[in-house]
C-alpha cells in the first residue's frame, strides 16, 4: 500500500494514543451549570440574545453570530439563564459568558445522534440547493472541530471565481494522545461519509478524499468498508470517495500539509486552500454537518478525549459546550495527585489551562493531564547550530534565525524571511536539543507584526 | 621591473581620476547642514531615547537649531544646567521644564503575590502576556519578566535578585517613556515631579470590581473611594474601580496614603 505524506520536515513524537484508543465514546453525568463563552470561534465573538432569568430550551439560540466570520451559539440544555458576566477562560483572562442552569427535570446526558438512514438523507438532500445546505450549517453554529474553530459556513462560502474540485476530510489526528476522531471514524463511519457527501454538495466538488494516518488502522478499514456499503448512495450523487492512508508524521493534520499529502498541490504562501481548488474539513465537522442539515439540530456537544498517563479512567466523552474542565476531568477519575499541567487540546499545539473552572468550547478536542515530571521545560541552552529546527520545519523556515531576529527586534527582516507563514506547530521547539523557546519567540514576532499592520 | 612600474602608474592614475571625481561629487552633492547642529548634538547625551518627542538626538538637535525659542524643547536626559548650555550656544534661554520620572503601577512584590501558576517559556513579558494571565490572578499586574528593564536606555530600572517587581532609580530615570512602551500592560507611568520634589501615585492598575480585586491581591485598589474623600485638593478621580491621582493637582500632602485601607498609594521624594 502506498503511503502518502507531505513534502518536507515534520516530527514523530511518541503517540501515546493507547490510553484512550480502545475506549468507546461515552456520555458523562450532565453538569448542573454550563458556562458558554461568547468567544468560541476565530473572528468576531458572538452576541448574547438572551437575558438574565430567561428560560431556554434545548437547542435554542442564545447568542447570534457577531459578524460575517462568526457563528451562533445554542443552549445544550433545558434550563434558565442565571447570569451573563465575565468569567475566566483557560488563559485566565476575562471573557464574557452566558451561564445556564439545568432544569431539575432535565437529566438527559448528551449523546451522539442516532444513525441517519439513506432514504431520509436522500429525501432531505434532494430538496436542498448548495446554498440551503450552507445556510443550515451556519444556523447550526458549526465551526471547524479540529481545533482552530473557523466558522464552517464561511469556509464553504467559496470566493467568486474560485472552483473546488476536491473536498478533503481530515482524519489525520496527528496530535499525540488524542483519539476522538479515531473513535468517531471507527464507531460511525457511515455517518462521517454521509456528512462528507453533504459538504461536497455544498462546495460542488466531485471528489472526496479522506486522509487518515495509518497509526489508526481500524479507522482506515472501517471507513473503506463504509464506502463500499454506501456505494449506491455515492454513485447516485455522482461522487468519488477515497480513503488515503497517510504515513504518520506531525503536522500532517495541518490544512496545507494534508492538501499536499493527498493531492500533491502546494498552497501558495499566504493563500487559502481554495487557491488550489481544495477545501479541508475535519471528520468531526462532517459528522456534525449531517446532524445540522438533515435533523436541523445545532452543534451543542462534541467528542472530547480526556487522557493522561496517570488518569484513573481516561476516555472519549460526549461533552456539552460549556462544561467546566473540572467536571470533565472528574468524569475521568479526577485530577491525579502529582499532576503538573493540564493541556486543552493536544500536547503539541494545545494550551496549558490556568484554571479548572474554565469551560470547554466548541474547538476543544482533548484534555491532557500530565504528571509533574513531564510538565516542565528544561533549562534553555545556547544554540549549537545543529539546524535540526530547519530540517523539521514543515514550512521551510529557519526557526533559529527567526528567534535571533526576534531578540534583536528586527521584525521587518523576520517578515522577509517568512515568519508569517509559520503555522505554530511547534516541531522546532520539540526537536531543539538546547531546549530553546523557538516557537515562543516566533509567536511574539508575529503578534508584533500583526499589531503594526493594524496601526 | 617594467610590469611593476606599469601597475604602479595604472593604479596611480585610477586613484587620481577617482579622487578628482569624488572631489567634485562631494562639492556637487554636499548636504548643507548648519554646523551648529553638530555642536548641539555633541552636548546631548546621545542615548537616542526619544523622551524629547523626536526620533533621536540628531533630530532633536536640528529642531533646536531651527526653532525660534526653546519653549517646549527639552532633553529629558539632561539636567537644567546642560539644557542651559545648549540654549546659550544658540543664544536663547532654556524653556521651563518640570522633571518627569517613571513609576510602576503595581506593588505585587514576591512577599505579597500569591503565585498560582508557573511560566517557563520565553523570558519576556510580551510573550507571557500573549499566552496567559501571568503568575498571579490579577490580569492587570506586573508579569515580572523585565521587558521594561531591557528597554531602559539609562539603566534606571532593575529587578533585585529573588524579586519580580522592577524598581525605578529616580536619580537615573529621565522620564523618556521607553519602559511604558515596552510593558504589555502599560504599568510604568511617566509623571511630573511636584514642586516639593515629591510624587504620589496609586501603585495598582486593577480595574476589577472591588470584591474581585480584593481576592486577587493584597495590595489591590478596590475602588472604595476613601482616598478621594480624604484628598484636600480634589486630585483623586475614580474610574472603573480604580483610583488615579492627577499629578498636576496633587500637593503631595500624604492624606490619601494615610487613609488607603489597601496600602496601594505610594510617595517618593527625589
Amino acid at each position: 500500500m502506498k503511503l502518502y505524506r507531505f513534502g518536507r520536515g515534520g516530527v514523530h513524537p511518541k503517540e501515546n494514543k493507547g490510553f484512550t484508543a480502545d475506549k468507546s465514546v461515552a456520555p458523562i453525568t450532565p453538569a448542573d451549570t454550563l458556562t458558554l463563552l461568547l468567544r468560541q470561534n476565530i473572528g468576531a465573538p458572538s452576541r448574547a440574545v438572551v437575558k438574565k432569568g430567561d428560560t431556554v430550551s434545548r437547542g435554542q439560540m442564545i447568542a447570534e453570530a457577531g459578524g460575517f466570520v462568526g457563528a451562533p451559539i445554542h443552549s445544550p440544555i433545558y434550563g434558565k439563564v442565571v447570569k451573563i458576566e465575565n468569567v475566566r477562560d483557560i488563559t485566565g483572562y476575562w471573557a464574557e459568558a452566558v451561564i445556564l442552569e439545568r432544569n431539575p427535570d432535565d437529566h438527559v446526558a448528551a449523546t451522539l445522534y442516532e444513525d441517519i438512514d439513506d432514504d431520509l438523507f436522500l429525501n432531505v438532500v434532494e430538496q436542498l440547493s448548495p446554498e440551503d445546505i450552507i445556510a443550515r450549517i451556519g444556523d447550526a453554529g458549526l465551526v471547524g472541530l479540529g481545533g482552530a474553530s473557523f466558522p464552517t459556513r464561511v469556509k464553504f462560502t467559496i470566493p467568486e471565481g474560485k472552483r473546488i474540485d476536491t473536498l478533503i476530510i481530515n482524519g489525520a489526528e496527528c496530535e499525540p494522545y488524542l483519539t476522538c476522531d479515531d473513535r468517531l471514524m471507527r464507531e460511525r463511519p457511515a455517518d462521517v461519509i454521509r456528512g462528507a457527501l453533504l459538504l461536497s454538495l455544498a462546495c460542488r466538488s466531485q471528489r472526496i478524499f479522506i486522509g487518515i494516518e495509518v497509526n489508526k488502522p481500524e479507522a482506515v478499514l472501517r471507513m473503506r468498508k463504509a464506502i463500499d456499503d454506501l456505494s449506491g448512495l455515492i454513485e447516485r450523487l455522482d461522487r468519488r470517495v477515497e480513503v488515503f492512508g497517510l504515513r504518520t508524521r506531525y503536522p500532517q493534520g495541518s490544512e496545507k500539509h494534508l492538501i499536499q499529502a493527498v493531492t500533491d498541490r502546494i498552497v501558495p504562501a499566504g493563500g487559502l486552500p481554495a487557491d488550489v481548488r481544495c477545501v479541508v474539513d475535519n471528520v468531526a465537522t462532517a459528522f456534525a454537518a449531517l446532524q445540522a442539515v438533515v435533523l436541523q439540530r445545532p452543534l451543542t456537544a462534541r467528542i472530547v478525549t480526556v487522557t493522561g498517563p496517570e488518569l484513573l479512567s481516561p476516555g472519549n466523552f460526549i461533552v456539552e459546550n460549556g462544561t467546566t474542565y473540572r467536571h470533565l476531568i472528574d468524569a475521568a477519575g479526577g485530577v491525579p495527585e502529582g499532576s503538573g499541567k493540564i493541556i486543552s487540546g493536544g500536547p503539541m499545539m494545545g494550551k496549558a489551562i490556568v484554571s479548572l473552572d474554565a469551560p470547554v468550547t466548541k474547538g476543544v478536542s482533548g484534555v491532557v493531564v500530565l504528571p509533574d515530571t513531564q510538565s516542565h521545560r528544561r533549562a534553555e541552552q545556547p544554540c549549537i547550530r545543529c539546524s535540526r529546527c530547519v530540517s523539521v520545519c514543515a514550512m521551510g523556515l529557519e526557526p533559529y534565525l527567526l528567534m535571533t531576529l526576534s531578540g534583536l527586534h528586527l521584525q521587518q527582516e523576520a517578515e522577509a524571511r517568512g515568519v508569517m507563514n509559520c503555522i505554530e506547530c511547534g516541531s522546532c521547539q520539540y526537536i531543539c536539543p538546547s531546549y530553546r523557546p523557538l516557537l515562543d519567540s516566533i509567536r511574539l514576532t508575529k503578534s508584533i507584526i500583526r499589531k503594526n499592520q493594524k496601526k | 621591473m617594467s610590469t611593476i612600474l606599469t601597475s604602479i602608474i595604472v593604479c596611480g592614475c585610477i586613484g587620481i581620476i577617482a579622487a578628482i571625481i569624488l572631489y567634485f561629487a562631494a562639492k556637487r552633492f554636499a548636504v548643507k547642514e548648519d554646523p551648529l547642529v553638530g555642536e548641539v548634538e555633541a552636548l546631548l547625551p546621545g542615548a537616542n531615547c526619544g523622551g524629547c518627542g523626536y526620533s533621536g538626538c540628531a533630530a532633536f538637535a536640528r529642531a533646536c537649531v531651527s526653532a525660534g525659542s526653546m519653549e517646549g524643547l527639552y532633553c529629558t536626559g539632561m539636567d537644567e544646567e546642560g539644557m542651559q548650555r545648549v540654549a546659550s550656544l544658540l543664544g536663547m534661554q532654556a524653556g521651563e521644564h518640570r522633571r518627569k520620572v517613571a513609576v510602576i503601577r503595581c506593588s505585587a512584590s514576591c512577599d505579597i503575590r500569591e503565585v498560582k501558576n508557573i511560566y517557563e517559556g520565553l523570558h519576556s513579558c510580551a510573550s507571557a502576556a500573549g499566552l496567559y494571565q501571568g503568575m498571579i490572578d490579577c490580569v492587570y499586574g506586573c508579569l515580572g519578566l523585565g521587558d521594561c528593564v531591557k528597554a531602559c536606555p539609562f539603566g534606571a530600572m532593575s529587578i533585585r535578585p529573588g524579586e519580580t517587581l522592577p524598581e525605578v532609580d529616580p536619580d537615573k530615570c529621565t522620564g523618556c517613556g521607553r519602559c511604558f512602551e515596552a510593558c504589555p500592560r502599560a504599568l510604568p507611568m511617566i509623571l511630573p515631579v511636584g514642586d516639593t520634589g515629591s510624587l504620589t501615585w496609586v501603585t495598582c492598575a486593577n480595574r476589577d470590581r472591588g470584591p474581585v480585586a480584593m481576592k486577587e491581591c493584597n495590595r489591590s485598589c478596590i475602588g472604595c473611594g476613601i482616598c478621594k474623600k480624604s484628598c484636600l485638593h480634589e486630585a483623586v478621580t475614580l474610574e472603573t474601580y480604580l483610583a488615579t491621582i492627577n499629578a498636576e493637582k496633587c500637593q503631595n500632602c500624604g492624606e490619601c496614603i494615610k487613609s488607603c485601607p489597601r496600602h496601594c498609594i505610594s510617595k517618593i521624594t527625589i
